[in-house]
């Protein structure tokens, strides 16, 4: 079992996890809001970040600053241990074979862009199929939209039932000599489904079809081996586990990105360059086209040393606790219907109120110091699918409390009561 | 709770609830398609000409408070008012809910009604809301075939 459902998180922690101290690690947290304590619900959005990585984004510009891979000074040769070195915390976070295999970029939707542009155009042919599912985010449907235009592909959509879980059987009938790659997201943005990530995986490769995994939205809350997984790629975003904006990483399997063409041409993915032949530099820099996020992918490593210290499974856990809490309190309250009620869900609280628009809902909740995303959440297919323009979503992450989920609910049933 | 109450004011959350001129014209000499791809909010507004004066004006679509009262407002304050009118009463709208008319009367505005929207200017996330049905009145009086936005 490579991924820690929520029947595996229950688990004893290996350390307490102390929710008070976990807070004092996110100063922005004790602000007032509208004249309210912040309540912020918007994590699947982006995550705050704490101490470690605001400290780390200073120490960086104050102490190393200075490109990488090319300077014999001693300032350029920090700063590129340093990279290099989260480039390490990266893979053992991911249980990555090698560090060959961990490409920084600027977050998932760069990710996924790289791997459609440069693994997609050299496998994908005209009346080839792109499996996806309807819980995908627009990151991981237009990127191959524009490959199947390109190509004259076409792009096969795998349904989703009423609780927003994944039809598997369909999942699978898509699957057929022409597809050429399956593209499927961990954790739903919009309806917090965490997909059955692993046999979705066996299926596909089964018929020798290779698997992007998005992984915006489960890094934070599940641990991910992208070994156990055999996953082909896998793509995520630094802000929403803690980390900077503007820094990702896409694992991709060794042999593959060996294989693939440099996504952007540029200084540092080059060995030699010469007007008549241009020789690649190796892996992972062959990918990493410029003076990279430097301070951003420092930082990132900070997140993930620091969310392994407070304990993924710790963090997980009380999200999870956090989680049934909220769905039991918000189920309360008449009117109110739940979008997305897989039976494996992380961290996501999607919901309408009757009478009310989602809109509406935000800003009166804004209005109490609470944060929560309206809209259609980047996920339109999702809304069709529901019948529905529009949702409220609440979302949590590891500092979050259950005095937090009482101010939500106090919340909705203001916004009933002006609006309702 | 006050400065919630001077965005929903009784009158938005009436005409939300129970929005006028909530109806297609089926010989409409004009109509036009407004869309926020933020929020979803979706408008049609119908438009039937004589000359230079709106005889009357509809809309349709689904969106949230805001929005909807807001169409419903523009439904009753247009009906019988000229172009020049029209853009001279948007004008002042405009000004309103973006907050440069602050602090001028609402005698002053010449808003009638549609003063119960000053207070969309504390809410800069919502302008767009407020402002979607005028765009859209726009779209169909110029005759766009594409759906106006408010991007």
């Amino acid at each position: 079992m490579s991924i820690a459902h929520p029947t595996v998180v229950n688990r004893p922690a290996a350390r307490a996890f102390d929710l008070h101290r976990v807070r004092q690690d996110f100063p922005i947290l004790t602000q007032l809001v509208h004249g309210k304590p912040l309540v912020y619900l918007d994590n699947s959005a982006t995550t705050q970040k704490p101490l470690a990585v605001t400290e780390s984004l200073e120490r960086y510009y104050t102490t190393d600053n200075s490109n990488i891979h090319r300077g014999v000074h001693l300032l350029s040769q920090r700063a590129t241990q340093a990279y290099e070195d989260a480039r390490g915390i990266v893979r053992r976070f991911l249980n990555a074979a090698n560090d060959r295999e961990i490409v920084f970029v600027r977050g998932t939707t760069e990710a996924i862009n790289l791997v459609a542009h440069s693994f997609g155009r050299g496998h994908v042919q005209a009346g080839d199929e792109v499996v996806l599912t309807h819980m995908e985010h627009h990151s991981n449907i237009v990127p191959w939209q524009f490959l199947c235009e390109e190509k004259g592909a076409r792009l096969r959509v795998a349904p989703i039932d009423e609780r927003g879980e994944l039809i598997f059987d369909e999942f699978e009938k898509l699957l057929s000599p022409r597809t050429r790659m399956v593209a499927v997201t961990h954790v739903s943005n919009a309806l917090g489904t965490i997909n059955p990530v692993k046999r979705i995986i066996d299926a596909a490769h089964a018929r020798g079809i290779p698997v992007l995994i998005d992984g915006a939205q489960a890094v934070a809350h599940l641990k991910v081996d992208v070994r156990a997984l055999d996953c082909d790629f896998y793509a995520f975003s630094g802000h929403k586990i803690y980390g900077p904006t503007g820094i990702g990483a896409l694992y991709g399997k060794e042999r593959l990105l060996e294989e693939m063409p440099p996504y952007q041409g540029g200084g540092d993915m080059i060995k030699s360059v010469s007007f008549e032949k241009t020789i690649y530099n190796d892996l992972p820099h062959k990918f990493e086209a410029g003076t990279p996020h430097i301070s951003g992918a420092i930082a990132l490593g900070a997140a993930l040393d620091y969310l392994t210290g407070v304990g993924l499974e710790n963090a997980a856990a009380h999200e999870h606790d956090l989680l049934e809490y909220a769905t039991e309190s918000v189920s309360a309250i008449p009117g109110l219907r739940l979008i997305g009620t897989a039976r494996q869900k992380a961290s996501v609280l999607s919901f309408l109120v009757d009478g009310v628009h989602p809109h509406d809902v935000g800003t009166i909740l804004d209005r109490q110091g609470i944060a929560v995303r309206t809209g259609h959440v980047c996920a339109q297919p999702v809304m069709d699918r529901y019948g529905i323009p529009a949702i409220t979503r609440a979302s949590f992450a590891l500092y979050n409390t259950r005095e937090e989920v009482d101010a939500l609910v106090a919340g909705i049933r203001k916004a009933k009561e002006i609006l309702g | 709770m006050s400065d919630l109450g001077e965005l929903y004011q009784e009158l938005i959350v009436d005409h939300s609830r129970r929005p006028r001129n909530f109806k297609a014209i089926q010989d409409a000499t004009a109509k036009a398609e407004g869309f926020n791809p933020l929020c979803g909010d979706r408008v049609t507004v119908y438009l039937k000409m004589d000359g230079d004066v709106i005889r009357e004006v509809s809309f349709e679509g689904s969106g949230c408070a805001i929005s909807t009262a807001s169409a419903s407002l523009l439904t009753e304050t247009l009906k019988g008012k000229t172009l020049a009118e029209a853009e001279t009463i948007f004008d002042g709208f405009h000004k309103l809910v973006t907050g440069v008319a602050k602090g001028i009367g609402p005698e002053e505005t010449k808003l009638g009604k549609l003063a119960v929207f000053k207070g969309v200017c504390d809410y800069p996330t919502r302008v767009k809301c407020a402002t979607l049905v005028w765009h859209t009145l726009r779209s169909a009086l110029k005759g766009d075939r594409q759906p106006a936005s408010t991007e």
